[in-house]
């Protein structure tokens, strides 16, 4: 590719791309340097690697191919309540992975809602273990996002467009080829690739829901490996085979999604004058309805199981909401760091390797980074004091590679289309980023920000590996809570943690709209 | 920018690691498992009777379960914070000793278990029955071949993630021998689902997606007690009930062995053991004085108590994964 100048320097986005390989792939190092023992590859971990390709490809697929409709019926529809049920789309992905599986089971569980209409007209109850209930359930964690993934491309596609193609009288299936598949084409492999990054690093929801061992993935064989036979050498192979897995799929993801973008447009305000027919509407409310029944449902089982024990909760859990607060807020602030010069520098068609640091934080086994980060830190302070800034770290990590799928493809845009004339104005470097950059990408960092918060609100990762008693984040005291009984004050406390969670994402993705279009 | 952040968070939580114990008194640090550690567990109470004859700062630092906080000690190996670990169990045990961080504890209490106790390097403090509890409004089977041959579903925790599942392993190894496999085939219909540990596990059970769930005869006693609900009860086995045996040891590298010998032995009076049956839901390693708390009187008493020795435990330990893994893997 010729080099042609830019108005900004890829070299920032190339030292957080760094940054985020070193820190991942020094963990791995550190783990595999205490390695005392080692076993390869055996019948049982190649079951595991088979099980878990299976399943985060079906997941993935599900997730995506039901996102199209539902993303494409939320681009055509303007009704009330679609700017809620749209930041509604982020809630599942961020709830503690023990909370929204049980909040899956009150609707689709044996004893569940559903099993117990089915029995009203005296059917069996549902079946949900197995290789399906551990694909529903991660298309229950990450059809949200994906619809939020595409919707974004639709709303990226110029105005000017739609009009032309309305003067043109396209409409409905040419309207699709023309328009809507070459943005498709651009963008489904890289949102497949997150959300199958995601669901390999997927262990207690595969195993839950899987319904035995048949359903053990390889972040169970790293446990294995790690807490049943202290073999770490052989949770360092595992983790690099899950690495190395990722990495092939973002490497095919990125080849796919080449092409070009749709060119400039005047920054309108995106109208659609297409789908009027009765047929086309009735075809995106059932995909809306279907969508929204599916996910919200769940979250309103947690929430009314919360509500019984929510004016009696310990004093506790309010300490470790406000701890998991301010872990969201670093996480946040050390994600936007990474993200925003990492996005720029793919922009500027020179962060092919960039792009692909970026998913190596979704990849990684949070039990062996999370050691590894302990075994380094060890000789030169008290691991437990880092507890707090470590989390947030890597919590920022793990939702980079979704920051970079929501910033890259409008940075790319900006870049193709004001970069030239940013140029010619001599407004390089920072005036550009200030006045021309950044102000376009608001909403796109605004989601992203939401996303890192609320998801940093709900992971439990890395911190149960530093654990202090004095300190603990909300999910952290949720599985306290449970660990020791108390079922109403976990299921308050969950509660909680959705509200928060949900609020903190609401607000910073909110605040990144001036105008409810995009 | 980002490493400033970073920096800053580092050094405000270093200074508040620094604030802790500036007064010069002896620090005794203990390593157990989370649930020992949180407000409504043993912990607070227990660090309050200690610290109230030793003249010292019990500082009690909690790790997910016991096979993580083996874990973690082996990571620190000798050079580890910790002078005691509280909260490995028998099949950890073996494991435990070959790591050589640990000494003997030179004590020859009198314990009051249902078995008898030698061993050299690690004390007991509390100890239960692994049991399958369930509704009382139901007919439970009356041991593995009756639940095998029932269509009574059960949900069981992973033995390669958690102590309770591998406490049945070792049960069904222990009452079943070289028919274990067989016995596993037999329940495979009844597992509704294998999940990563005890929490998740019990959580199902509430939500009543299966009859029974693998727990201890002692959760009755906390529905009882703590939530004034009766309605649960444990399946009795006439096979008899696989024991946890809850232990402490002492580490070799400790810096304050006087204090560590007095913290072994002050675990085993009645001011320690007193706590644990109404926050571990555990028996006490030792007889109290007042006797069980009300309500510990209407939990089953198993007629036989199977319990392997730490070096047959490990020494079962993979052949009898292997079994359950081919089993349920069909």
């Amino acid at each position: 590719m010729a080099e042609r100048a830019q108005p900004l320097s890829a070299r920032p986005g190339w030292s957080a791309a760094a940054l985020v390989a070193v820190l991942i792939f020094g963990a791995l190092l550190a783990v595999a340097l205490r390695a005392e023992t080692g076993r390869g590859f055996n019948a049982a971990d190649w079951a595991a690697l088979r099980f878990t390709l299976v399943q985060a490809t079906l997941s993935a697929l599900f997730s995506v191919l039901l996102a199209i409709p539902v993303a494409r019926a939320l681009a055509r529809r303007r009704f009330r309540g679609r700017s809620l049920l749209i930041a509604l789309l982020g809630a599942p992905f961020i709830l503690p992975v023990i909370v929204a599986v049980l909040g899956l089971i009150e609707v689709f569980g044996r004893g569940g809602w559903v099993s117990a209409a089915l029995g009203t007209l005296s059917l069996p109850p549902v079946q949900i273990y197995g290789l399906h209930g551990v694909v529903l359930a991660h298309v229950f964690f990450n059809l949200p996002l994906a619809t939020r993934l595409v919707l974004q491309g639709w709303q990226e596609i110029p105005a000017e467009r739609f009009r032309l193609a309305t003067l043109l009288g396209i409409d409905g299936w040419s309207m699709f080829r023309v328009i809507e598949l070459p943005m498709l084409l651009r963008l489904v492999p890289g949102a497949f690739t997150v959300i199958f990054a995601i669901c390999l690093t997927s262990f207690a929801v595969a195993l839950t829901l899987g319904g035995g061992p048949r359903a053990t993935t390889i972040e169970l064989a790293i446990y294995q490996a790690f807490r049943f036979d202290f073999d770490l050498g052989r949770a360092a192979l595992l983790s690099a085979v899950q690495l190395g897995l990722t990495v092939f799929a973002g490497g095919i993801a990125l080849w796919l999604a080449r092409g070009e973008g749709f060119g400039s447009g005047l920054d309108r305000g995106l109208r659609r004058f297409d789908g009027k027919t009765t047929t086309a509407r009735c075809i995106d409310a059932l995909f809306i309805l279907v969508a929204a029944v599916f996910l919200l449902v769940p979250l309103m089982a947690i929430a009314l199981s919360g509500l019984p024990g929510f004016a009696d909760m310990p004093g506790q859990v309010w300490t470790a909401a406000l701890t998991s607060l301010w872990v969201a807020a670093l996480s946040t602030v050390l994600l936007l760091c990474m993200a925003l010069p990492m996005a720029t520098a793919i922009a500027t068609e020179r962060g092919r390797m960039v792009e692909i640091a970026g998913l190596l934080g979704l990849a990684a086994s949070p039990l062996v980074i999370g050691t590894g980060l302990f075994i380094a830190i060890r000789p030169y302070a008290n691991p437990q004091a880092f507890a707090l800034p470590v989390t947030a770290l890597v919590n920022a990590i793990t939702v980079l590679p979704f920051a970079l799928r929501i910033l890259v493809p409008r940075a790319r845009d900006i870049m193709a289309r004001q970069g030239r004339l940013g140029l010619s104005l001599g407004m390089a470097g920072l005036p550009f980023l200030r006045h021309v950059l950044l102000p376009r990408l608001r909403p796109q960092i605004g989601f992203a920000a939401g996303l890192a918060a609320a998801l940093s609100m709900g992971d439990l990762g890395v911190i149960t590996l530093f654990a202090d008693p004095d300190v603990a984040t909300l999910p952290l005291q949720i599985y306290r809570l449970m660990g020791s009984y108390q079922m109403e004050a976990a299921a308050a406390a969950s509660f909680l943690l959705l509200i928060l969670s949900f609020g903190v994402f609401w607000l910073l993705d909110r605040g990144g709209h001036r105008h409810a279009e995009t | 920018m980002k490493r400033l952040v970073f920096t800053a968070g580092c050094l405000l939580t270093a200074t508040s690691a620094m604030a802790q114990d500036s007064s010069g008194t002896p620090e005794l640090t203990v390593y157990t498992y989370d649930s020992f550690v949180a407000d409504w567990g043993p912990g607070p109470q227990i660090e309050e009777a200690f610290e109230a004859t030793c003249n010292c700062d019990l500082n009690l630092v909690g790790v997910e379960d016991g096979a993580a906080l083996l874990a973690r000690v082996r990571l620190e190996g000798q050079n580890t914070d910790a002078d005691i670990v509280l909260g490995l169990d028998t099949n950890l045990m073996a494991a435990a000793k070959d790591t050589g961080l640990f000494a003997e504890h030179g004590q020859s209490p009198d314990l009051d278990l249902p078995i008898s106790w030698d061993d050299p390097v690690f004390l007991p403090y509390d100890w239960g029955y692994f049991a399958f509890v369930h509704d009382k409004d139901m007919d439970a089977p009356k041991n593995f071949k009756a639940l095998a041959d029932s269509d009574t579903s059960i949900v069981i925790q992973d033995p390669r993630s958690s102590t309770p599942g591998l406490g049945l392993l070792m049960w069904v190894k222990t009452a079943y021998g070289d028919e274990a496999p067989a016995i596993w085939e037999g329940l495979s219909d009844n597992i509704v689902t294998v999940t990563k540990g005890w929490t998740e596990a019990y959580g199902l059970f509430l939500e009543g997606e299966a009859d029974m769930v693998l727990s201890y005869t002692t959760s009755p006693a906390y529905h009882l007690i703590a939530e004034e609900d009766a309605s649960k009860t444990a399946a009795a086995f006439d096979e008899g009930h696989y024991m946890q045996v809850e232990v402490a040891g002492k580490l070799a590298s400790t810096d304050q062995p006087e204090l560590v010998d007095r913290f072994l032995a002050f675990m085993l009076t009645q001011d320690f053991q007193s706590v644990i049956p109404t926050t571990n839901w555990m028996y006490p390693a030792k007889e109290l004085e007042g006797g069980l708390p009300d309500g510990f009187d209407t939990l089953i008493q198993p007629e036989k108590s199977l319990l392997l020795s730490a070096e047959e435990a490990a020494a079962a330990r993979d052949a009898a994964l292997d079994e359950w893994l081919n089993a349920l893997s069909r």
